[in-house]
C-alpha cells in the first residue's frame, strides 16, 4: 500500500516537471536589440523585463565593446564590424555601460 | 601645412568641404624626424627634400599602425606602413632609434603584433622602442602587448631611458579606462613620474611620448587624459619638454610654456578633425587617391628654439 503511494507521487510528480518544462519552452525569450553606430550606443537608454536577452550589433568601421562600469556583471569581447554580442538580464536594476576601447561612449539598461 | 597638399574644389559636387577633408588625409601614414640640436627639438617631413641640420640626436615617431585593419579607409595598411618605413630608410640621417606611439595593433592579435616587428626589421635604425594605445590593450588588458614590447617596463608599460643627454619618457594612458572618461596615467604612474625626473637637472632636455595626447584635444570625442596636469606639473622645472602622441591620426601642435605638444599621424587611416564629422570613425577616400594623401612629418630640434617645426608631406 505504502509502495503503491509513493509510485502515484512520483507519477505526479513527472507530470509536473513534463508541465512545466513545455510551459518553459513554449514561451519566447524576450529580446531587445542595441545598435553600435558613429561610436554611440542606440537607443541610449533602454528598458526591458528581467529575463530579457539584450544583443548589440556593431556597424561601425572600428571595433568597439560593451563593458559594464563595475568591470565584472558583463564584458564583451572586442566586436569588429557587423559582429554581435548578447547578454540576459536576469536581476532588475539600472545597468550603466561603456566601450572600454572609447570609453565616452556610454548607455543604460534598465531591467525591471 | 603646404599648399599642394590641400584640394581646393568640390570636384563631386557632393557638398563636403573636401579642401577641409583631405588636408587632413595628408596627415596619415607618416613618420617624423626628430633632431635634437642644442637641447631643442626639430621635426622634419619625413619626404623632406631640404637640408636637415645635423644635430646631436635623431629619431623618428611612427604611430597608430592599426595591423590588421581591413575596412574601406585602408584595405592595405600592410602596404602603407611599407611606405613609411620605405620613408624612413630614405632619410638622409639615419634614426638613432623610432618611437612607436601606439595602436600598433587593431584587436592585439599575435599576427597582428608579429607584422609590424617582422616590417619593422627592415628599417635603418638600431632601436624601437613602444608604448600602447587602447586597441593593443583589448581583451587581456595588455598582457600579450607587454610581454612582447614591454621588457623592462613598470607597472602598466611605463618607462624612462637617456639618450645622448635626453631624457625620454615613454607613459601608459590607456590601460584601466572608466566609463564616460579619458585617457588617464593613474595615481602610481604619477608617482613613479614625480620620482623619475626629480633628480634631473633642468636644463636637460625632456621627451615624453604616450598615445592618447596629454593635452586636451577634443574631450567630446576622448582625445585627452584626465590627469595629465599632474604629470606636467612636475615637467614644469625643465627648460625643453617635447610631448609626442599618437591616437588622433593627424598631426596638431601646441606650445605652452616650454611645453611643445605634437600629434603624429597614423599609418593606417586618416580620422577626421575634431567636430567635422559625426564621428572619430575612420576617413573613406577614393583609393587611387590615398597613397598621394598619406602625408610625412618629421621633427628637428634646433638651438635656440622651443617649438617643434613641423612639415607635412604627401607619402606616395
Amino acid at each position: 500500500m505504502k509502495l503503491k503511494w509513493i509510485f502515484r507521487a512520483a507519477l505526479v510528480g513527472l507530470a509536473l516537471v513534463a508541465f512545466s518544462a513545455g510551459a518553459v519552452a513554449g514561451e519566447k525569450t524576450p529580446s531587445k536589440q542595441i545598435t553600435i553606430d558613429n561610436f554611440s550606443f542606440g537607443p541610449q537608454s533602454l528598458i526591458v523585463k528581467t529575463g530579457t536577452e539584450v544583443t548589440w550589433v556593431n556597424h561601425d568601421d572600428i571595433p568597439h565593446t560593451v563593458v559594464s562600469q563595475d568591470l565584472i556583471t558583463f564584458r564583451s569581447r572586442a566586436l569588429d564590424t557587423d559582429e554581435s554580442w548578447s547578454f540576459t538580464f536576469t536581476k532588475p536594476g539600472t545597468y550603466t555601460y561603456f566601450c572600454s576601447i572609447h570609453p565616452k561612449m556610454t548607455a543604460k539598461i534598465i531591467v525591471q | 601645412m603646404a599648399a599642394k597638399d590641400e584640394i581646393l574644389f568640390d570636384h563631386n559636387h557632393d557638398g563636403i568641404d573636401r579642401r577641409g577633408f583631405l588636408k587632413c588625409m595628408a596627415w596619415a601614414g607618416t613618420g617624423a624626424l626628430c633632431v635634437l640640436e642644442g637641447g631643442v627639438l626639430r621635426s622634419y617631413a619625413l619626404g623632406h627634400s631640404g637640408k636637415v641640420a645635423k644635430g646631436e640626436l635623431a629619431f623618428v615617431q611612427i604611430s597608430d599602425s592599426h595591423m590588421g585593419f581591413d575596412k574601406p579607409a585602408n584595405p592595405d595598411v600592410i602596404g602603407t606602413f611599407k611606405a613609411a618605413i620605405d620613408k624612413i630608410n630614405a632619410l638622409p640621417l639615419e634614426p638613432e632609434f623610432i618611437l612607436h606611439t601606439g595602436d600598433v595593433s587593431h584587436l592585439a592579435k599575435p599576427e597582428q603584433f608579429d607584422n609590424v616587428e617582422q616590417i619593422l626589421k627592415s628599417a635603418k635604425t638600431s632601436e624601437v622602442l613602444y608604448v600602447p594605445g587602447e586597441h593593443d590593450f583589448v581583451g587581456d588588458d595588455g598582457k600579450l602587448f607587454l610581454e612582447r614590447f614591454g621588457k623592462g617596463s613598470q607597472g602598466s608599460g611605463w618607462y624612462s631611458f637617456d639618450k645622448k643627454g635626453v631624457h625620454f619618457i615613454g607613459l601608459v594612458n590607456v590601460a584601466s579606462l572608466k566609463a564616460g572618461g579619458l585617457g588617464s596615467l593613474g595615481p602610481e604612474q604619477l608617482e613613479w613620474i614625480e620620482k623619475d625626473v626629480k633628480h634631473l637637472s633642468k636644463s636637460t632636455p625632456v621627451v615624453v611620448f604616450a598615445h592618447i595626447p596629454l593635452w586636451t584635444v577634443y574631450p567630446e570625442w576622448g582625445w585627452g587624459t584626465e590627469d595629465s596636469a599632474q604629470a606636467l606639473g612636475y615637467l614644469k622645472k625643465f627648460g625643453s619638454v617635447t610631448v609626442l602622441n599618437g591616437h588622433i591620426h593627424q598631426t596638431m601642435q601646441k606650445v605652452e610654456g616650454n611645453v611643445t605638444f605634437h600629434t603624429a599621424c597614423s599609418t593606417a587611416f586618416p580620422q577626421p578633425k575634431p567636430g567635422a564629422a559625426p564621428s572619430p570613425g575612420p576617413m573613406k577616400v577614393p583609393a587611387e587617391q590615398l597613397r598621394s594623401l598619406l602625408g610625412v612629418t618629421d621633427v628637428q630640434y634646433k638651438k635656440g628654439q622651443h617649438s617643434l617645426a613641423v612639415t607635412d608631406s604627401p607619402l606616395g
